[in-house]
């Protein structure tokens, strides 16, 4: 699904990705961890298209193509979801008529007719079950005046109504309690088949108990330094980076 | 009628142009305008195929019926039954409780005492350089009575009166709302004018007696000139409502996005104990477009109330300005005003300016005055991106929201309207 090849990327002339290698298949869970400034939320910034980044060599495939030369709304019409770390709030615009836009500028791409006002109705309150998100949240607008738990609940809202293909979690656990917690990894771990992929990018190893990874990687100081199974983890919250940096 | 038409030109020529307002204004040629444009003056076209297709395409975006547009845009068009016969059952409709809604040479006619009474006594003659130049010149305009205990059943709109079509740079509307009567009134047109006419200056005055309330809409879309700043009309008001008897409320809500230079102040003096003014507004500038736009409350009335939410959206190399006057007459007390600027910028060649003028007579008034400038987000984009929303469906939508409290405010069909306006009059205005 996912093929990442020697991915540099800069900003400012100054060097952030130093040769990322990484693919991601259908139905896996990825974790990436890594401490502060190891290029993370960089790494979710290229694959979404945010044009601060230079890509200054490297390739990245997405479902057969060449995702670098592609805008970040068909990147996101194709099926790449990205969760914020830091939701933007958007004064006045309701959730429903964000969504409904976002929801039809994805069906265009796929030639597909508009979706029709009572679809969408019944579209939002089942997706609403799923992640347990209060119905209130949805009649206000695009994350004005929400708690920082409820941006990160609304950001898990939006990718169950988008059905992603592959999904990039930033820091989603950050500045969330430990209920919040729970109910965003459920509704993550409840939107999760065979057919998606799931990039989640954290700090701690306590988001990764709720959402088990099938690969845990360590980025550090821009490049992937060790990959194994979920156990690294553990190794990680035990010995913590300082290990990592030693090696 | 001619005598006031005369005093008004007398006094005319004794006046200079006014050069207080933050514009570039360039100099008019007084003589070389034409003063009465008969209804042909517009070019006509035998078929859609010979207009403009740039004002076509954007017909089409604004969902204007095709029939509507042959109107619109200059095209000979025979006398649409369905359109004849709605207007007559509409004003059926109004004649029955009494409501008067005609042009304003009907109503010198037809009913010249309320004319003679109520004529200049909002907007005197002696009050600008261009009312003086509208009292003496003026060709139409609307005329709106609304007897006592009457609410007006429906929306009033120019677009609906017969003869409404091209009545001219110098339109006058007197609309009088009598005791415990109510009325909505709306004027302008969402679709492109592209006139011949360079200057126009109108005037509006309305008078609320107790217990009355008159809310007046307004969506402005004249030609704002091309890409470069050639051509455009001035549009240069004066719009002003007293709310004459107690308890009366008089409501302006305008959405501004035509014109190459824009200079209006709808304003209310609040007269009566317990009235209420309200001033909403959306002006979008772009290219090379000016705006000099804001309000006036001017509170005499004990206990009156007024509101001021004001929304400039500046883009392109043009430039944007709020000038708002609220004023306490040392004899009203328990006056609240309530005002909020907002400023919007797209781009960095573009200006937004604030003049808040107050001038406060009484303690016991409460003024309360709130500006913001901001910026549309990198960030904000990027979000709306990110979910598959283009850049340019993505101003759009942020747009809207920011303008929202305003649309609100707007009758139902003109605000979905107006929502398109807004995206279309700032299209390719980010790259």
């Amino acid at each position: 699904m996912l093929k990442i090849s020697n991915l540099h990327a800069s900003i400012e002339g100054k060097e952030i990705l130093k040769g990322i290698d990484l693919t991601v298949k259908p139905g896996e869970v990825h974790a990436i961890m890594g401490p502060n400034g190891s290029g993370k939320s960089t790494l979710a910034s290229v694959l979404t298209g945010r044009d601060i980044f230079d890509v200054t060599e490297g390739k990245v495939e997405f479902q057969e193509e060449n995702l670098l030369d592609l805008s970040p709304e068909n990147r996101a019409r194709m099926g790449i979801f990205l969760s914020f770390q830091y939701p933007v709030e958007i004064p006045g615009v309701s959730m429903v008529n964000f969504m409904k836009t976002a929801i039809n500028e994805q069906r265009k791409h796929h030639n597909q007719e508009p979706i029709s006002a009572s679809d969408f109705l019944k579209l939002m309150r089942d997706r609403k079950e799923v992640v347990e998100i209060a119905s209130n949240l949805t009649n206000r607008s695009v994350n004005e005046g929400f708690s920082g738990g409820e941006k990160k609940k609304n950001e898990i809202f939006q990718m169950a109504m988008l059905d992603p293909k592959l999904a990039i979690l930033d820091e989603t656990d950050s500045g969330l309690d430990i209920d919040a917690l729970r109910i965003v990894a459920n509704g993550v771990n409840k939107l999760r088949n065979q057919h998606n992929a799931t990039i989640v990018i954290t700090h701690y190893q306590r988001l990764l108990e709720y959402i088990v990874p099938d690969f845990v990687h360590v980025l550090y100081k821009g490049r992937i330094v060790k990959s194994s199974g979920k156990e690294l983890a553990l190794e990680l919250e035990e010995k913590g980076y300082d290990w990592i940096k030693e090696q | 009628m001619l005598d006031f038409r005369l005093k008004a030109f007398r006094h005319w020529q004794k006046m200079k142009m006014p050069n207080w307002a933050h514009l570039d204004l360039p100099d008019i040629n007084f003589q070389d305008i034409i003063y009465y444009a008969a209804p042909k003056k517009k070019k006509q076209y035998e078929s859609l195929d010979e207009v403009d297709p740039e004002l076509i395409e954007t017909f089409n975006k604004l969902g204007i019926p095709l029939e509507e547009q042959k109107q619109l845009a200059g095209v000979a068009v025979d006398a649409v039954i369905d359109s004849v016969s709605v207007k007559t059952t509409f004003r059926e409709t109004l004649a029955e409780l009494g409501v008067i809604f005609c042009s304003f040479s009907e109503a010198v006619a037809e009913h010249p005492d309320l004319v003679k009474k109520y004529i200049g006594s909002v907007v005197p003659y002696t009050d600008n350089y261009f009312a003086a130049l509208n009292s003496a010149v003026f060709s139409d305009g609307s005329f709106c009575y609304i007897p006592k205990g009457v609410r007006c059943p429906m929306e009033l709109s120019t677009y609906f009166r017969i003869n409404a079509a091209n009545t001219g740079q110098f339109e006058r509307t007197l609309i009088v709302a009598e005791d415990d009567s109510y009325v909505s009134y709306l004027e302008g047109c969402t679709a492109p004018q592209r006139d011949e006419n360079q200057l126009h200056a109108a005037i509006v005055e309305i008078i609320a007696h107790d217990n009355a309330e008159v809310k007046y809409s307004t969506v402005q879309n004249w030609y704002p000139g091309d890409k470069n700043g050639i051509g455009g009309i001035y549009n240069f008001v004066t719009k002003r409502g007293i709310c004459k008897g107690d308890h009366s409320k008089i409501s302006w809500t305008q959405v501004e996005t035509g014109s190459a230079i824009t200079w209006k102040y709808p304003s209310t003096i609040l007269k009566g104990d317990n009235t209420t003014g309200e001033f909403y507004s959306v002006a979008v500038t772009n290219n090379f477009q000016q705006a000099d736009t804001g309000t006036k409350m001017i509170h005499i009335g004990k206990n009156s109330k007024s509101t001021i939410i004001s929304k400039g959206i500046s883009a392109g190399k043009s430039q944007n300005s709020y000038r708002g006057l609220v004023k306490v007459a040392r004899k009203a007390s328990g006056v609240r005003n309530f005002t909020q600027c907002d400023s919007l910028l797209l781009g960095d060649e573009c200006g937004a300016h604030t003049f808040p003028y107050l001038e406060v007579d009484n303690e016991s008034a409460i003024i309360e005055h709130e500006a913001t400038t901001s910026k549309i987000g990198e960030d904000q984009i990027f979000y709306c991106n990110q979910r598959g929303i283009d850049t340019e469906t993505a101003i759009g939508l942020i747009i809207n929201g920011y303008a929202k409290e305003v649309l609100n405010k707007l009758p139902m069909e003109f605000a979905v309207e107006a929502q398109k306006l807004l995206q279309i009059s700032l299209e390719g205005s980010v790259g």
